[in-house]
């Protein structure tokens, strides 16, 4: 062998190209594919079937449905999230471990299943239920539920993404505010946020994402009363049940073009954050 | 403004970090605390800043006890060892900081601050930077903002956690005279924490030393370095040859050779002699107070008694 160095895995043109390939083919039948069908399913029946299907009144009622959930569920997240991650970054206590490993209890559990705990512990027969019903009130089968397990789904995203990166920043620059004279909270809006606002904007554009998109313990909790308690995901599978494909495929295109929105705007921040 | 630590413990998750300490520092003085790492010397920093809350003991400054004062009220300028400057400020702002979160009724104008910002970059010779980025200034140029920056507030007493210990050799030295001759003109009481024995002796009106969580000694630089009250003090001051033997009437022999100390009241038996390299010199001549037969051979090179033969460093 008359080459100096040692020949590493991808050296060979043949091998590389196969690999290069192998993912081009992969991401072309599971990831592009989809979105085409998608797209192409959705105007099957031209512009005005299209625009037909969206402006159905049931599918408007599901469109607000999702953006209002999204709009409470978002700085709920957020300040939990906030809150979350300052505490563990930024304290020492005990349980603090145990704490930072229930942050991601939502993303173990299976969504449905949060949905069924969801109505144990608040539906009309539940523990905490039976208790609000005598008051009149009822969470389940109702937007305050569908509100709540999306919550409940979406909470670890910004504590997720917050936590790394505060861990790494350390509490330095914190604490030369604070011999600086700084209050609580000018530290966190002149020192900490600033720091953290590129985290904070990516844990929320994941956190809007899902909060749209979330189907299964919505599913679970929403009774999918048209028109009152169906959010868009749930919308896109009474449609396609009810065999109007093309108005299910017209519904999921709005959650596709969310779903490419949101990748676009993930880059765009990964693009800042990485900048020093 | 002077400082009093009284009786200062502190133990984090049992292990003790601070076993009592006990100490007064003049105002208007630069003190190093001078000690190896884990003697707990940030630790004690930290308290006097209320950035650590001690488990025992009270502090005061110029008479006021302030343990219980939270840090944001303490009056007191903190320089980190990493500088900690804010790093999406530019370097005006960083020095601005203490000033524009001031409540509103003891703030001064945007033009006062200006004004005095521009004060503190011209006294750290930075003028010309106040546009950049901590991301765009050499460490010394950092350190040297974040200086400005403590001082801003005008503090009460300053605190440098190893001002220099992230600075290359020769940085490190223009900026240690730079920080005497500053202290020279504006006397803030300040204390430093380091583990550079060259440093602390430079630089300090008065060394602490610490070893595990406890004051070994505290001295002036000089007298420190010529009477060492230990022998980990005399370890950690400098180089060091330890000469072992037997002692009787005075004498330290090991094999052939013997060295004749200074009068005074030592017990006989298994001894150390600890003695600077330098206090030693060669001579040609042999002597009657000293003799040591040199490595391999029948060669043997005499050498003149030491300048000072440390008293008290012998034997336990």
């Amino acid at each position: 062998m008359a080459t100096g160095r040692a020949r590493r895995v991808g050296d060979n043109t043949a091998t590389r190209r196969t690999l290069i390939a192998l993912a081009a083919l992969i991401t072309a039948l599971f990831l592009f594919m989809p979105l085409v069908v998608i797209i192409a399913e959705a105007f099957a029946a031209g512009w005005s079937g299209y625009i037909g299907n969206i402006l159905d009144d049931y599918t408007l009622d599901a469109i607000g449905l999702t953006l209002f959930v999204a709009l409470l569920t978002v700085p709920i997240t957020l300040v939990f999230g906030v809150f979350m991650a300052w505490l563990v970054t930024r304290f020492q206590f005990p349980g603090r471990k145990l704490l930072t490993a229930l942050i991601d209890i939502p993303f173990a559990v299976s969504p449905i299943v949060a949905g069924l705990l969801y109505l144990l512990l608040y539906g009309r027969n539940g523990w905490i239920g039976e208790w609000l019903g005598r008051y009149d009130i009822q969470l389940m089968f109702a937007w305050p539920g569908i509100v709540m397990v999306t919550i409940f789904v979406t909470c670890p995203f910004v504590a997720r993404e917050l936590i790394p990166v505060m861990q790494q920043q350390g509490s330095d620059e914190e604490e030369a505010g604070v011999v600086l004279g700084a209050s609580g909270w000018q530290l966190f809006r002149r020192v900490t946020f600033p720091n953290i606002r590129w985290a904070l904007l990516y844990g929320v554009i994941l956190t809007n994402a899902r909060a749209v998109g979330e189907f299964g313990a919505v599913s679970v909790v929403s009774g999918s009363i048209r028109g009152q308690t169906n959010t868009l995901p749930l919308q896109v599978e009474l449609l396609y049940q009810d065999a109007n494909v093309v108005g299910a495929f017209a519904a999921a295109s709005l959650l596709a073009g969310i779903a490419l929105i949101t990748l676009v705007a993930k880059s765009i921040v990964e693009w800042r954050q990485d900048r020093p | 403004m002077s400082i009093e630590i009284d009786a200062i413990e502190k133990s984090f998750r049992g292990v003790s970090a601070l076993a009592g300490i006990d100490l007064q520092l003049p105002a208007g003085q630069l003190t190093a605390l001078l000690g190896p790492s884990g003697s707990g010397k940030t630790t004690l920093l930290r308290i006097l800043a209320g950035l650590e809350a001690p488990d025992q003991g009270r502090i005061r400054l110029a008479g006021r006890d302030v343990t219980d004062v939270p840090v944001r009220e303490r009056r007191v300028g903190f320089v980190f060892q990493h500088y900690a400057l804010f790093r999406h400020m530019n370097v005006a702002d960083n020095v601005a900081f203490g000033l524009s979160v001031r409540p509103r009724r003891y703030r001064p104008s945007a033009a006062r601050i200006r004004e005095r910002v521009a004060e503190l970059l011209e006294m750290v010779q930075l003028g010309h930077l106040a546009d950049r980025y901590p991301a765009q200034l050499s460490g010394g140029q950092k350190q040297r903002i974040a200086l400005a920056r403590a001082l801003a507030v005008e503090p009460d007493i300053l605190l440098l956690d190893e001002p220099f210990g992230a600075l290359d050799a020769r940085v490190r030295k223009e900026l240690r005279r730079w920080l005497r001759n500053l202290h020279d003109q504006l006397h803030f009481t300040s204390v430093f924490v380091t583990h550079d024995q060259e440093e602390a002796l430079e630089l300090s009106d008065q060394v602490v030393v610490m070893n595990q969580g406890r004051v070994e000694q505290i001295d002036a630089p000089q007298p420190l370095y010529e009477r060492p009250a230990s022998r980990f003090v005399f370890d950690f001051l400098g180089r060091v040859n330890v000469l072992e033997g037997s002692l009787h009437d005075g004498v330290l022999t090991q094999g052939k050779a013997s060295i004749h100390l200074p009068a005074g009241p030592r017990p006989a038996g298994p001894a150390q002699l600890y003695l600077r390299p330098h206090e030693l010199r060669l001579d040609d001549q042999p002597s009657q107070r000293l003799s040591a037969a040199a490595g391999r051979g029948h060669q043997s090179d005499r050498c003149r008694s030491p300048r000072r033969a440390a008293a008290g460093w012998l034997g336990e």
